[in-house]
């Protein structure tokens, strides 16, 4: 079993950093998404700080070489609290011509750009687009370069390995890990181990990668770097102590409704179809099952809901998941479930819209359609994630909600807080409340319109149960029996008691926090979802400067705190940061005819912290 | 807990609902023998679970003294389905019109029959939209007017039963809902059938269809135009009975000869054998007037059922401490300590 190679340390200059951004950009058969992984358990193992964004094309095996098949996986790390995948990397690692062209645009004036100088030749370059070749011509003057022909080292490196050409190219990937980690100086233990064991069947294979990632490190120890090119030193964060892991969104959110299934005592159905980037919450779940976890792929959108609505009327936690697009297929059986008042969990996970969009884009433009998005007065909770271990404590609360009120809670996500991960403190599932359901079993004045006085809540009789045989359906129901009713005061009774229902949940959430600077002042940026990590940076680092302002982040989208309205009546200003043409700003001006004004950007991608630096200087410096 | 319940009777099931079907409805005389099966079955009520979508017939479970659920256009299989996942210990029937369960939700039905998830699938077949005033339906015969296709519908109608085989049915039987002898037994085999048990009953819309199914279904023409199947017997039919059925080497399909005619004998006639897709599919598409209408248990043949093997599936992974499993599990993999 292969190791890694003790060598001759050179004392290389180190030159130490507060943080860094690393980009790793290759073609879609280049590992990228692999090998940022296992850069980021590296540092997260040396005791950074870190958060990761994948982005990886909608392509799955896209044409060899062109622009559009270009993946990339961005880290950033310090030794301080770090709330974003990072605006601009300082190192940016290109496998291949086409991943060139697609990222020097976003590198840092002065940024260190890693080539692999033996995918330079004329066939790669016009694929790209380029029309000269980049790296004879000043295009990159003003970065700091490292220009290796890694292909032909990797296959000097494996020539003994026993592995063809084709097999031995396949570990460039490992010997520029190699390259990273001696830049950074990592610990190369932990990726041995995790090719040994990915490799356990094929210990060539295992023997080759590690002897690739070997080299490569190797080659930083010992070759004479350009003038200008130094390793560094990131030193460790200061983390509060305990237990870590990294996870993304996507397994926190599954380990998060998990957990409400155990604290509830109620099993769990997932129903969902496949769709982008939706669909790798139904991948986790499905592994699952020793939690009692039934997972249930249906044949369409529409199935998928009625299917975790019917396990919710059997006494399951009825769970369906998708995006925007997906959703809109839902909003029939979601408003069954409203009427039928039933717990229901739609968790959507965002992307680019309208229609089919942008897939692998991030956007959270759905606040609407979740808040509005349906026929008649229809009121659920909603509920938005502001990160990737934030997504746990989240799908908590939608169980908690859902059950104790009998209601749908949609559940917002998206492409960005699912796929990106961060580490995290592993939590104790028996330090966590329990949130005990009561089923009713008493046949004693039982009818399903039965409703607890306090939440309002419906009563949940579920089959099985002797002598509480009861109908539900969509038509409107008798507020005193349970049957069919056309009355009119009626109607009005029950449509007044469902927003009743939902209203007085305000009541049951906790009040609106301020997460930095006062709760009153000149000026106050509102944002929710995933734009916390920007808005926080953004807000944390003028506040360094000296200027007052303050960051509010709300996670109860609907209903909304109770004294949110209040909060935000006391600051002068309030900047509505958005990844959609101002949807939480409509809803707030409209429910306390407050002055808020709108930050939107709806580019496919998070905001920048300087973009945000920029709006509040703008309005604290008028 | 499985106490065996006293014996019930129809009036037990009979729920306090006044039943809002036209008068002359072959609803009505459906409701009678699914009350009259109901005591029959030895399932506690309490573990009956009636689901429907919308349409006349998906008013039923509002008559039915059991739980119930009338959920929306179409999507019964998938509410059925997800109640089965979540207890697989309830016996579910599903009711659906022609055009919920083989228009707007003919892609849930087609899947309940393939995953063979094991509910009673009741297609209440009236070949027109009732609820919504009469339009045509998937199943309507081509050139039906009706006020959405006033010069006739152009399109060709859906048999019911060979859809119902196509999507992998594993149970497939054809009844009337004036056939009170008829429509319980085939009730009682629907119950008995392990799997998704596909149920087409011909009911006749006294309001906007009105005698559609006469050819078949008056007392007049029933001998001729119907074949009663049965497993193990001769396919016979026919006033006299001396009218059968069998395969016609030189086509692949069905032919009628009589018995006594042209030397023919009776052991020249095809036994019913309702394991066998090939035949179930010759017969479910027999129309009059050249074949008689194929009535009872055409097909029967059980598979493992979806819901069984899924919570199997769920149960055999399930751990009794689930709290120290979940700890345990984020703990693995790569994990540090700050």
């Amino acid at each position: 079993m292969s190791t890694a190679l003790e060598l001759e340390r050179v004392d290389t200059p180190r030159e130490e950093r507060e943080s860094v951004v690393v980009r790793f950009a290759g073609d879609s058969g280049d590992g990228m998404q692999l090998t940022g992984g296992q850069f980021t358990l590296a540092t997260a193992l040396a005791g950074n700080d870190l958060a990761t964004f994948p982005d990886f094309p909608a392509e799955i095996r896209a044409p060899i070489g062109t622009t559009y098949g270009v993946s990339a996986f961005q880290i950033n790390f310090g030794g301080r609290t770090i709330k974003t995948a990072g605006d601009a990397p300082d190192v940016l690692v290109a496998m291949n011509p086409a991943a060139l062209k697609v990222n020097i645009g976003d590198l840092r004036e002065g940024g260190l750009v890693v080539v692999d100088s033996g995918t330079f030749n004329e066939r790669n370059l016009i694929k790209a687009g380029f029309a000269g070749n980049p790296l004879e011509d000043s295009s990159l003057d003003p970065f700091r370069k490292i220009e290796i022909d890694i292909s032909k080292l990797t296959l000097q490196a494996l020539k003994e390995s026993g592995l063809n050409k084709k097999e031995s190219l396949r570990c460039k990937n490992l010997w520029t890990l190699g390259l990273v980690y001696w830049l950074f100086g990592r610990d190369r233990q932990a990726t041995v181990d995790w090719l040994n064991e990915k490799f356990a069947k094929r210990q060539d294979l295992a023997d080759a990668n590690i002897a690739a990632l070997n080299a490569g490190h190797a080659f930083g120890e010992t070759a004479e770097m350009p003038d200008g090119i130094t390793a560094y030193i990131v030193p460790p964060a200061d983390i509060a102590p305990g237990h870590y892991r990294n996870i993304t969104g996507f397994e926190a959110m599954a380990w998060g409704l998990a957990a409400g299934s155990i604290l509830s005592k109620r099993p769990l159905m997932f129903a969902s179809y496949p769709i982008t980037p939706a669909s790798t919450l139904l991948h986790v779940l499905a592994t699952m099952k020793e939690f009692g976890i039934t997972t249930f792929q249906a044949e369409d959108e529409i199935a998928a809901v009625c299917a975790a609505i019917g396990a919710s009327f059997a006494g399951s936690i009825g769970i369906t998941s998708s995006s925007g697009p997906g959703v809109a297929l839902k909003g029939e059986g979601i408003g069954l479930a409203i009427t039928t008042e039933l717990p229901l969990i739609i968790v959507n996970s965002q992307r680019a819209g309208p229609s089919t969009g942008m897939p692998t884009k991030t956007e959270q433009s759905d606040l609407y359609q979740s808040v509005y998005g349906r026929n008649a007065d229809a009121p659920l909770v909603v509920l938005s994630s502001r990160s990737p271990s934030d997504c746990f404590e989240v799908a908590i609360e939608a169980v908690r909600l859902a059950l104790k009120y009998m209601t749908p809670v949609i559940l917002l996500t998206d492409g960005y807080i699912a796929n990106a991960a961060e580490p995290w403190q592993i939590p104790d599932i028996d330090t966590l409340a329990p949130m005990p359901v009561e089923l009713r079993t008493d046949p004693e004045g039982f009818h399903p319109s039965l409703r607890d006085a306090e939440t309002l809540a419906r009563t949940w009789a579920i089959p099985g149960t002797p002598g509480l045989e009861h109908r539900i359906g969509g038509i409107e129901k008798d507020y005193n029996s349970g049957h069919i009713s056309y009355d009119p005061e009626n109607h009005q009774l029950m449509t007044d008691t469902r927003a009743g229902k939902i209203n007085g949940i305000a009541n049951d959430i906790p009040a609106q926090s301020v997460e930095a600077g006062p709760d009153e002042g000149p000026l106050a940026v509102v944002g929710w979802g995933s734009t916390y990590g920007p808005i926080s940076r953004a807000v944390n680092n003028l506040r360094d400067e000296g200027i007052n302002v303050s960051h509010i982040h709300i996670r109860h989208i609907w209903p909304l705190p109770s004294n949110l309205g209040d909060l935000l009546g006391r600051f002068d200003k309030v900047l509505v940061p958005e990844m959609n043409n101002g949807q939480l700003l409509t809803v707030l001006r409209s429910e306390y005819l407050v002055p808020a004004e709108g930050l939107n950007k709806v580019s496919g991608q998070p905001f920048k912290i300087g973009e945000i630096e920029q709006a509040i200087r703008e309005r604290v410096e008028n | 807990m499985n106490v065996v319940p006293e014996k019930l009777t129809a009036k037990d099931f009979t729920t306090d609902q006044e039943v809002r079907w036209c008068p002359g409805c072959g609803d009505y005389a459906i409701l009678k023998s699914v009350l009259g099966v109901l005591p029959e079955i030895n399932v506690p009520r309490e573990n009956i679970v009636f689901v429907s979508g919308i349409g006349c017939a998906a008013r039923f479970p509002y008559y039915v003294k059991t739980y119930g659920f009338h959920s929306i256009h179409g999507r019964a299989p998938a509410f059925a389905t997800g109640i089965k996942l979540a207890n697989p210990e309830l016996d579910v029937w599903v009711v659906a019109g022609d055009g919920d369960s083989l228009s707007i939700g003919g892609n849930h039905l087609l899947h309940l029959l393939r995953r063979n998830v094991d509910v009673q699938f009741l297609l209440f077949n009236n070949e027109i939209y009732g609820l919504t005033k009469g339009q045509n339906s998937p199943t309507s015969r081509k050139g039906t007017r009706t006020p959405s296709t006033p010069m006739g519908s152009l399109a060709s109608p859906v048999s019911a039963c060979v859809f119902a085989l196509g999507a992998g049915a594993r149970f497939v039987a054809r009844t009337v809902d004036t056939m009170q002898k008829h429509l319980p037994p085939v009730l009682m085999r629907a119950h008995d059938h392990t799997g998704t048990s596909f149920v087409e009953i011909i009911q006749n819309c006294i309001v906007y269809n009105d005698g559609v199914f006469d050819y078949f279904t008056d007392k007049s023409a029933a001998a001729e135009n119907q074949i009663h199947v049965e497993h193990g017997a001769p396919l016979l039919f026919g006033s006299d009975g001396n009218k059968g059925l069998r395969v016609d080497p030189t086509t692949l399909d069905l032919e009628v000869i009589v018995v006594g005619e042209n030397g023919v004998i009776e052991n020249d006639v095809l036994i019913h054998n309702e394991t066998n897709r090939t035949l179930a599919g010759l017969l479910s598409r027999m129309e009059p007037p050249d074949f008689p209408k194929a009535m009872g248990v055409i097909y029967c043949d059980p598979a493992p059922t979806y819901d069984t093997e899924l919570h199997a599936r769920v149960s055999a992974a399930r751990v009794d401490d689930m709290e120290a499993t979940f700890n345990d599990r984020l703990r693995k993999g790569h994990t540090w300590t700050v």
